[in-house]
């Protein structure tokens, strides 16, 4: 069993062993849930410390690592093939530091906590998996194994309006694998194995665009093939006008799934494109590029626009989610090297800054009850910690520098200036809205006079500084010395718009 | 002697008096003769059948089976429309739509 | 010296760390950790500035860098440090005054809840402003940009309980964003174009003619946008006197000395890439803001906000000496005003602060900031008293003071171009430096005879109010020593130019990119020209000061004073005063009532129309977020659940059809029976 394997199922072991554990054993549960989750950390930041950055990974096998490549269903040319390069390795490793947080973050959830944890456990292997797997039918199945666990824990544990986001956020989900179905099935029966001249779901083999048949090389085709299975990833981003999904499933979400929808679902979309959709159709990447940055511009904007809207603040936050997610999909648009690799760095920065963010919302949320922006003021006199944690969050949000969020910005806008200039700098005008409505909200919770009403709220404790301060510390960390992570990942990165025409 | 023919006539007859029975009675006990009498022309054809084409014992086999089916059947569905009268004190089947919604 | 540099640019961030995390259970608040690190960093910065001195070469410069973020062929960016005498003064400058306000707030904030945090924050300012300076890269330098915003932002809403602090800080943020934005731009545009972010390979890259013509200009705009908005310049200029929300320590460091001349900073780094029709409209953006302001100025009771619009005004200048060429002058006044204009700062905090004590004292409420309620100070502050008038005499330019030296400069140097300009509409520069300058000694001494001279307006108060302790006069008296001439002219020491000094000798026009690829110099001066302005210059500059403040004084001093006592007392300026006497209901009547209705006309249309505009503009952006949110919620949300109720009504439609009557199921496989046989006959 190789490292991945080690990281991908150790969760879903903890899963049943917590099934076995009496209810009454809360202790225990939780426990077994935060070593299950703290061992794949452990064993990724191995991994990074083996991590080779000179290897290209994108499109061949011998270039990946850490790889298990198994027969699995050999009947349908089904295999067990996962391995690790630039492009993924920095999303699996957030998502084992994610998840460690978010196991912290359910620590006190109110009800039915075995089935919670368990369900968490669950879906924290489907996530790993997503990103480690290169078999599109592996991809698949974690793919839609992470929709039945987040159904639940959004359906059961969640707000008042519970189960319409969770339908919400299941049918929308559910629609974009469909496509993705159809161009899975397309794929695996139009393109041939070389080695054993079958068909085959390897990813690697579907980029080479020689095993690609006669069919598979229209343009007609490809075309199609390509918005299916871009509007599968597009709703996940999620791109404008496939977003409104998000504001209600994060409203609704407990606080611990938030952090992990905002900070690793959201990116599986954007890695998807980088992963699939660009190495299969790397001559639609180029055609529908500029509706692609169109799009970024539009979500960043637009995102902004309404989050400055919103009187509730889990939405207000989900709104920038949408916005800064749009940086990614401009980063995407450009295939420059600072501009892809300006999207990934966005991937893994909003990751954390959003996950700080849905995590200080808890915090207040578990002491007042409620998320009315207007309903707070002057929280910084009653809890100058938390104040000072979130000012520092909501300035990460807010692109300063020092912080990821502004290096990645930066990579963005400078990737993308040389190629669409006009649109560039409408996405720049996001910094001015950006600024206007995270400095307004935080004027309206933490400044200003006191509320009566909270003269005597409790100050953040230990337990949520401990999900609060690896965050922050990272987001100043990488923000100062970014190094480390562009390392990871650009030599895979500018290898893969090399194959763009 | 009879033919093949004179016989599956019969049976649709038979058939065809059944289901007429099952659509226009309200009785349930009137519906459970028409289910017997649908079960009665398929034994027929069976019996029909298993004489003038099989020349084997089986359709007489199968025959038999309907027989004893039919019987246990019917003392089923009566216990049901015995229930039913008890709960109701009639036994027409327009008012038993519970499995509407 | 780099790493000297270095340890001067790094002190106060190890400063800040400390005092944000454990500042608060440190002895004393933790207070000594960051004056002593800015205070160590202040003399290193000094020993810097005599090894400038030493070199004594126009030409000296240093330049260290580290690669920072390497994408490979495309992109890569070092990050360094660029040390020229521009960076070493400016150095000295920042260190200096921080130093100063640091040591004055011991005496100021004394007893303020937060006393840790004010100072990490003072510290991380510290830090933000000298690597702005020092950083070899525009990119660093719009790093650095940001994090002094930030230290604003968080500085003006010190007080952040007060609602007028917290949106005067947001405002502050929101308004140099919308500044930056031109800013941004204008980096990419210069990247895109040279593939470089360092100011020596931009340099280059232009003289080469990479990046000309009409591209270069945009990029030379957008880059002054930044500057507008540091800066304070119309039209971004309406921030700048709400910061004044802030305690007064800051406002004398960032919103005075330091942090709002980095706009003028950064035009000095850049003038190398200003192409003409940059220059001109850095002048004019600059000329008119001098004047702007400073109309401005004059109708304010709040002691802060008259120096605040001041402060805007002052910077017109600075920016109005870079589009017009004369960047040694521009870069002197920024050095001189820097100290004399703390020291402005400091000294109306030492009254505000004696005025507020007092105001504790006798329970009365009002506001200390306000003129009104002052008077007569000078007998009970004369130290305060004696170095704002220094202060005041620099600003408004008059000899023997560091401010005449560098005003006198740049009116020489805007004289200059006019002259040799072909058009004639380019005499409007000087004018509205000159009229700039008659106002600046106007407004300042009405506020030194409000504050100081005269009859106490509130005797209650009068009694209570106390000099500062040494910690606060201290600093008073050195920045009033750095205001005197001969410290910026030696070796001369000629009251009226500092032509000979060595400021003038170690601060020289880089040669200008511009120039290179034009095959002249972008602003021909004549030599005639020159000779003529500096002489006129001095004349109708020393003319406007004096006058402006004769003027002051014949408006807010004498006039109150017993005329006949005056006349026994100072008799040589007995006629001009007379005659002023005799000319005040004339010039009630036309000047000062035109002037003040004009200043007032001016001051309702910077708070009703320009800050209507910002006011507005947030107002339609809400709106339009609004309508943008009813958008979502209505037509999107709307389309996506249409979607889910079409598939119930179908579903409510086939209900019917389940009648829970087994006649007609059996009726439907009936019928279905019959299709299908039909369907297999044919």
């Amino acid at each position: 069993m190789g490292l991945i394997s080690l990281a991908v199922f150790f969760p879903v072991i903890g899963a049943l062993i917590i099934l076995f554990v009496p209810k009454k054993n809360l202790n225990a549960i939780r426990i077994i849930s935060a070593v299950v989750t703290f061992i794949p950390l452990v064993v990724a930041s191995y991994m990074w410390s083996q991590f080779n950055y000179g290897m290209i990974g994108v499109d061949t096998e011998s270039q990946f690592q850490f790889v298990e490549h198994l027969s699995w269903i050999p009947a349908y040319n089904i295999e067990y093939f996962v391995g690790l390069d630039g492009i993924s390795f920095p999303m699996f490793w957030l998502t084992t530091l994610i998840s460690f947080i978010a196991v912290f973050a359910s620590w006190n959830i109110p009800k039915a906590q075995k089935g919670y944890f368990s369900l968490l456990l669950l879906l924290v292997t489907s996530m790993l998996g997503v990103f480690v797997a290169l078999d599109f039918f592996l991809f698949y199945i974690f793919w839609e194994v992470m929709l039945l666990p987040m159904y639940f824990l959004i359906g059961i544990w969640g707000g008042p309006r519970r189960e319409y986001a969770a339908i919400k956020f299941f049918l929308y989900t559910l629609f974009g694998s469909v496509l993705m179905l159809i161009v899975m099935l397309a794929l695996y029966f139009n393109v041939q194995n070389p080695l054993t001249g079958g068909h085959t779901f390897n990813m690697l083999h579907m980029m080479q665009q020689s095993n690609h048949n006669d069919w598979l090389a229209m343009f007609d085709v490809r075309l199609w093939l390509y918005i299916a299975l871009f509007i599968g990833f597009a709703i996940k981003v999620p791109m404008f006008p496939f977003h409104t999904w998000l504001p209600d499933a994060h409203v609704e979400a407990p606080t611990a799934i938030s952090v992990i929808l905002a900070g690793i679902l959201l990116k599986m979309g954007t890695y998807g494109i980088m992963r699939i959709s660009y190495p299969i159709f790397p001559d639609i990447a180029a055609y529908t590029s500029y509706a692609l940055a169109v799009f970024g511009v539009i979500n960043i904007l637009y995102g902004a626009f309404v989050a400055m809207a919103q009187k509730d603040l889990k939405k207000l936050v989900a709104y920038s989610s949408v916005s800064h997610m749009g940086f990614v999909l401009l980063g995407l648009a450009v295939f420059t090297s600072a501009g892809i690799n300006g999207a990934l760095f966005q991937m893994f920065s909003h990751g954390m800054i959003t996950a700080m963010l849905f995590l200080l919302v808890g915090v207040i949320y578990d002491r007042a009850h409620h998320r009315e922006i207007e309903g707070f003021g002057g929280l910084a006199v009653s809890m100058p910690v938390y104040a000072g944690v979130a000012s520092l969050a909501f300035f990460a949000a807010l692109g300063l520098p020092g912080m990821t969020g502004f290096i990645a910005e930066a990579l963005v806008f400078i990737g993308a200036f040389s190629v669409y200039r006009v649109l560039t700098i409408l996405a720049a005008l996001g910094i001015i809205i950006t600024a206007g409505y995270v400095l307004w909200t935080m004027q309206r919770v933490f400044l200003g006079k006191l509320n009566p009403k909270y003269e005597k709220i409790e100050e953040i404790n230990g337990r949520e500084l401990f999900t609060l301060i690896p965050l922050a510390i990272l987001t100043v960390f990488f923000g100062i010395y970014p190094i480390p992570i562009l390392n990871l990942m650009k030599t895979s990165l500018n290898y893969l718009i090399t194959l763009i025409p | 002697m009879i033919s093949l023919q004179s016989y599956l006539i019969i049976s649709a007859v038979v058939f065809i008096l059944g289901i007429l029975t099952i659509l226009y009675k309200k009785n349930a006990v009137g519906i459970l003769m028409g289910v017997e009498l649908i079960l009665n022309s398929v034994n027929l054809n069976f019996l029909a059948f298993s004489k003038y084409i099989d020349a084997h014992i089986n359709g007489q086999l199968v025959a038999i089976f309907i027989i004893i089916l039919a019987a246990s059947e019917a003392a089923v569905a009566l216990a049901i429309i015995l229930n039913l009268y008890r709960d109701r004190a009639n036994i027409d089947v327009t008012q038993v739509d519970q499995m509407k919604n | 010296m780099i790493q000297t540099a270095l340890i001067i640019w790094l002190l106060p961030l190890a400063a800040f760390v400390i005092n944000i995390f454990i500042g608060k259970r440190l002895p004393r608040k933790g207070d000594w950790v960051s004056t002593g690190a800015i205070g160590v960093s202040f003399l290193l910065s000094y020993y810097m500035l005599f090894q400038i001195l030493g070199n004594y070469n126009p030409d000296f410069a240093l330049q260290a860098s580290v690669p920072w973020i390497d994408l490979g062929e495309t992109f890569k960016l070092n990050m360094g440090i660029y040390l020229d005498n521009l960076a070493v003064i400016m150095t000295v400058v920042v260190t200096t005054v921080s130093f100063l306000v640091h040591v004055y707030s011991i005496g100021y904030m004394h007893g303020e809840p937060l006393y840790n945090r004010f100072y990490a924050y003072l510290s991380l300012f510290s830090f933000s402003m000298l690597g702005l300076i020092m950083w070899d890269n525009l990119f660093g330098i719009y790093i650095m940009w940001e994090l002094v915003g930030i230290c604003s932002y968080l500085l003006i809403g010190y007080y952040f309980e007060k609602d007028s602090a917290a949106n005067a800080g947001k405002k502050a943020f929101i308004t140099n964003r919308v500044g930056d934005f031109g800013f941004l731009i204008g980096l990419l545009i210069v990247f895109t174009a040279l593939g470089t972010f360092n100011l020596s390979d931009i340099h280059q890259g232009v003289s080469q003619g990479q990046l000309s013509g009409g591209l270069l200009t945009a990029a030379g705009v957008l880059l002054f946008a930044g500057a507008i908005g540091k800066s304070a310049q119309f039209p971004l200029h309406v921030w700048l006197p709400d910061a004044m929300e802030g305690p007064t320590p800051v406002s004398a460091l960032i919103h005075a000395a330091t942090m709002v001349a980095a706009g003028v900073y950064l035009m000095a780094r850049l003038s190398f890439m200003l192409s003409l029709d940059a220059m001109l409209v850095v002048a004019y953006v600059g000329g008119f803001t001098a004047i702007f302001a400073a109309t401005i100025a004059i109708t304010q009771n709040d002691i802060k906000r008259v120096l605040a619009y001041s402060t805007i005004s002052q910077l017109g200048y600075m920016i109005m000496a870079m589009g017009v060429g004369s960047y040694t002058a521009g870069f002197f006044h920024l050095t001189t005003h820097a100290m004399f204009k703390a020291g402005l700062f400091l000294g109306s905090g030492s009254v505000i602060h004696a005025v507020h004590h007092a105001m504790d004292k006798t329970g009365s409420h009002g506001d200390p900031n306000d003129i009104r309620n002052m008077g007569g100070f000078k007998d009970k502050m004369p130290v305060t008293y004696i170095t704002f008038v220094i202060f005041s005499l620099a600003l408004s330019g008059i000899p023997f003071f560091s401010g005449f030296l560098s005003k006198d400069a740049i009116l020489g140097g805007t004289l200059a171009f006019a002259m040799s300009q072909s058009n004639p509409i380019h005499y409007l520069l000087p004018v509205f430096g000159f009229g700039a300058a008659f106002i600046t000694a106007f407004y300042m001494f009405r506020l030194i005879i409000k504050t100081f001279l005269g009859q106490p307006q509130k005797p209650e108060l009068y009694e209570h109010v106390h000099e500062s302790p040494k910690v606060m006069t201290v600093p008073l008296m050195v920045l009033a020593a750095l205001s005197i001439w001969f410290i910026y002219t030696l070796p001369s020491v000629n009251p009226m130019g500092a032509a000979g000094g060595w400021f003038m000798h170690l601060i020289r026009q880089p040669i200008s990119a511009v120039a290179a690829q034009l095959g002249h110099p972008v602003y021909i001066i004549t030599e005639h020209a020159e000779h003529a302005a500096h002489v006129n210059g001095i004349i109708i500059s020393i003319i406007l000061a004096f006058g402006g403040i004769l003027l002051a004084f014949a408006f807010y001093f004498w006039k109150k004073v017993d005329v006949e006592a005056l006349t026994e007392k100072i008799k040589p300026l007995y006629n001009l005063s007379l005659n002023k006497y005799y000319f005040d209901e004339i010039y009630q009547a036309t000047v000062i009532n035109g002037l003040l209705a004009w200043n007032n006309l001016l001051k309702w249309f910077d708070e009703n129309i320009i800050d209507f505009i910002v006011n507005f503009s947030a107002k339609v952006v809400r709106v339009f977020s609004a309508f943008d949110g009813k958008f979502d919620n209505l037509v999107i949300d709307g389309m996506v659940n249409a979607v889910a109720d079409m598939t119930l009504q179908f579903g409510r439609g086939f209900k019917k059809l389940q009648t829970g009557q087994i006649q007609y199921y059996i009726m439907g496989a009936l019928l279905g029976t019959f299709l299908i046989i039909i369907f297999t006959l044919i």
